[in-house]
């Protein structure tokens, strides 16, 4: 790992100043960072501690809830609060890592997982995302993790968070600190970038920006699930994965919010299929039609070509379990 | 160089260290404590876990110099005052919990943390927990039996 300066932050404020220099980051939980940083794949020249900052806790937010951004991701997935009102997210981070990573990984930090595209680590290959302009390993090489949503000439990279699928799907806002002191609050389906012609972009963060909380909307009730395809039972990322809310009211699907991990740069939503499925009495006919549209434009790059009919045949399955319509 | 003052197994030891000093540097390298290993250096396979704050974490994936007042419990930490193995130590070696042992001091370390919070677990509960330690001996089943039997529980397993 190649040597930098390490400056603990004691304010927000102080922190988002050392920020704003180049070739700075954060630090907090580290568990990717690090990696990164042992691959040489990131070479900040200063790293900014952040975690002595006070951003912990789990608050009351009107009717929602307001997350810091430092709070681990084990105490975010057995916060009571979470568990009762919004269980698809206590799922979703359980199904992510392992215990010792959820100790250490943190709610903003998570977010900003970078891919685990095996060329991105790979620094004898080329990367888009690390050198812009020279070349995508992963379209002609091996992809079976990759995206089939979203993806484009430069980039067929996957998001691998789990908690951003279900903060997706449960339409958490991201409050944001910036160096010159002024705050702002961004919808997560705001946050995240698409490949295009700039796959080193990953999100909308400014130079210096910080996550400073994660705000969550009035619990939707219903039905919530999040079903991960992997290829092992644990400590494995998804092939896909599926983040669901969807309540019956009088025989019609009367709320549905899905997301999607594993296909896209990005968690992945479609509010056309989502529409499609409102005020609908739940069949399997109407699954396997929320599937197709929800495919229509996906696209395999070969070895990845399993992920269309594995995300259709996941979307069918949770619908099923989450209406309680089976065949 | 930055210094860095932190507890370790109730000792209070102050270092000069490079900010990209991890957490088991330190502890192998700078403090001679070389129970806690290092086996994979990408925080996969658990051989270099240790308690920070009371939290089985990665020691590989820390740098030291984040862990400022912070108080790290190492497998050189477990025994009882008097020298003698912990529960826990003693269960791993009446049920041979191990084959090689690399991987040993992090299933205790791991197992201490399972225990603390949930001191009577379940066979699947244990099998669960220990998702981020890898045995490359594959001894899965005396480990396993080994924390059974150090909760106090029936350590009769199905899978022998």
């Amino acid at each position: 790992m190649r040597p930098f300066d390490y400056l603990r932050a004691e304010s927000p404020d102080a922190a988002v100043q050392a920020a704003a220099a180049p070739e700075t980051m954060f630090i907090a939980g580290g568990t990717n960072l690090l990696d990164l940083m042992k691959l040489e794949v990131l070479a900040p020249a200063r790293l900014v501690d952040i975690t002595r900052l006070d951003l912990g806790g789990i608050e009351a937010d009107g009717d929602g809830l307001r997350i810091g951004a430092l709070v681990p991701n084990s105490d975010l997935a057995a916060d009571p609060r979470v568990r009762r009102d919004y269980p698809l997210l206590s799922r979703a981070l359980l199904a992510g890592a392992t215990g010792q990573l959820r100790n250490k990984a943190t709610t903003g930090g998570n977010l900003l997982q970078r891919t685990r595209c095996y060329y991105f680590h790979d620094r004898d290959t080329p990367c888009n995302k690390r050198t812009l302009g020279d070349g995508c390993s992963a379209i002609h090489g091996v992809n079976r993790n990759h995206a089939i949503l979203g993806t484009s000439e430069h980039c067929i990279a996957t998001h691998p968070s789990d908690m951003a699928v279900a903060l997706r799907a449960l339409d958490a806002e991201l409050e944001l600190l910036s160096p010159n002191g002024s705050r702002r609050r961004v919808a997560l389906a705001d946050f995240y970038c698409l490949p295009g012609d700039t796959p080193h972009v990953e999100n909308i963060l400014e130079p210096g920006e910080l996550i400073t909380a994660v705000i969550l909307p009035a619990p939707v009730g219903g039905r919530q699930i999040y079903r991960k395809v992997r290829d092992r039972a644990s400590y494995a990322f998804a092939l896909v994965s599926v983040a669901a809310a969807v309540r019956v009211e009088d025989g019609l699907i009367a709320h549905v919010a899905l997301a999607f991990g594993g296909v896209a740069h990005m968690p992945w939503r479609d509010g056309a299929v989502e529409g499609f499925l409102q005020h609908q009495p739940p069949s399997p006919a109407l699954f396997a039609e929320a599937a197709s549209r929800l495919t229509a434009q996906a696209r395999g790059f070969g070895a990845n070509d399993f992920k269309i009919p594995l995300l259709q045949r996941t979307l069918a399955a949770v619908l099923a379990e989450a209406t309680e319509v089976t065949a | 160089m930055s210094k860095v003052t932190l507890t370790v197994n109730g000792r209070t030891v102050t270092r000069e260290i490079e900010g990209r000093t991890l957490l088991v540097q330190l502890l192998r390298e700078g403090l001679g404590l070389t129970g806690t290993h290092v086996g994979c250096d990408t925080s996969q396979c658990g051989a270099c876990l240790v308690h920070v704050n009371g939290q089985a974490v990665k020691s590989c994936s820390i740098f030291a110099a984040e862990l400022e007042g912070a108080e790290v419990r190492t497998i050189e930490g477990m025994a009882n005052r008097d020298g003698s193995l912990s529960v826990i130590q003693q269960a791993f070696q009446d049920c041979h919990g191990l084959q090689c042992g690399f991987c040993t001091p992090g299933m205790v370390m791991s197992a201490a943390a399972l225990l603390q919070d949930n001191p009577r677990p379940t066979e699947a509960e244990v099998r669960h927990h220990l998702e981020g330690n890898l045995c490359r001996c594959t001894g899965y089943h005396n480990i396993v039996k080994a924390i059974m039997a150090a909760s106090g529980q029936d350590v009769a397993m199905a899978a022998e």
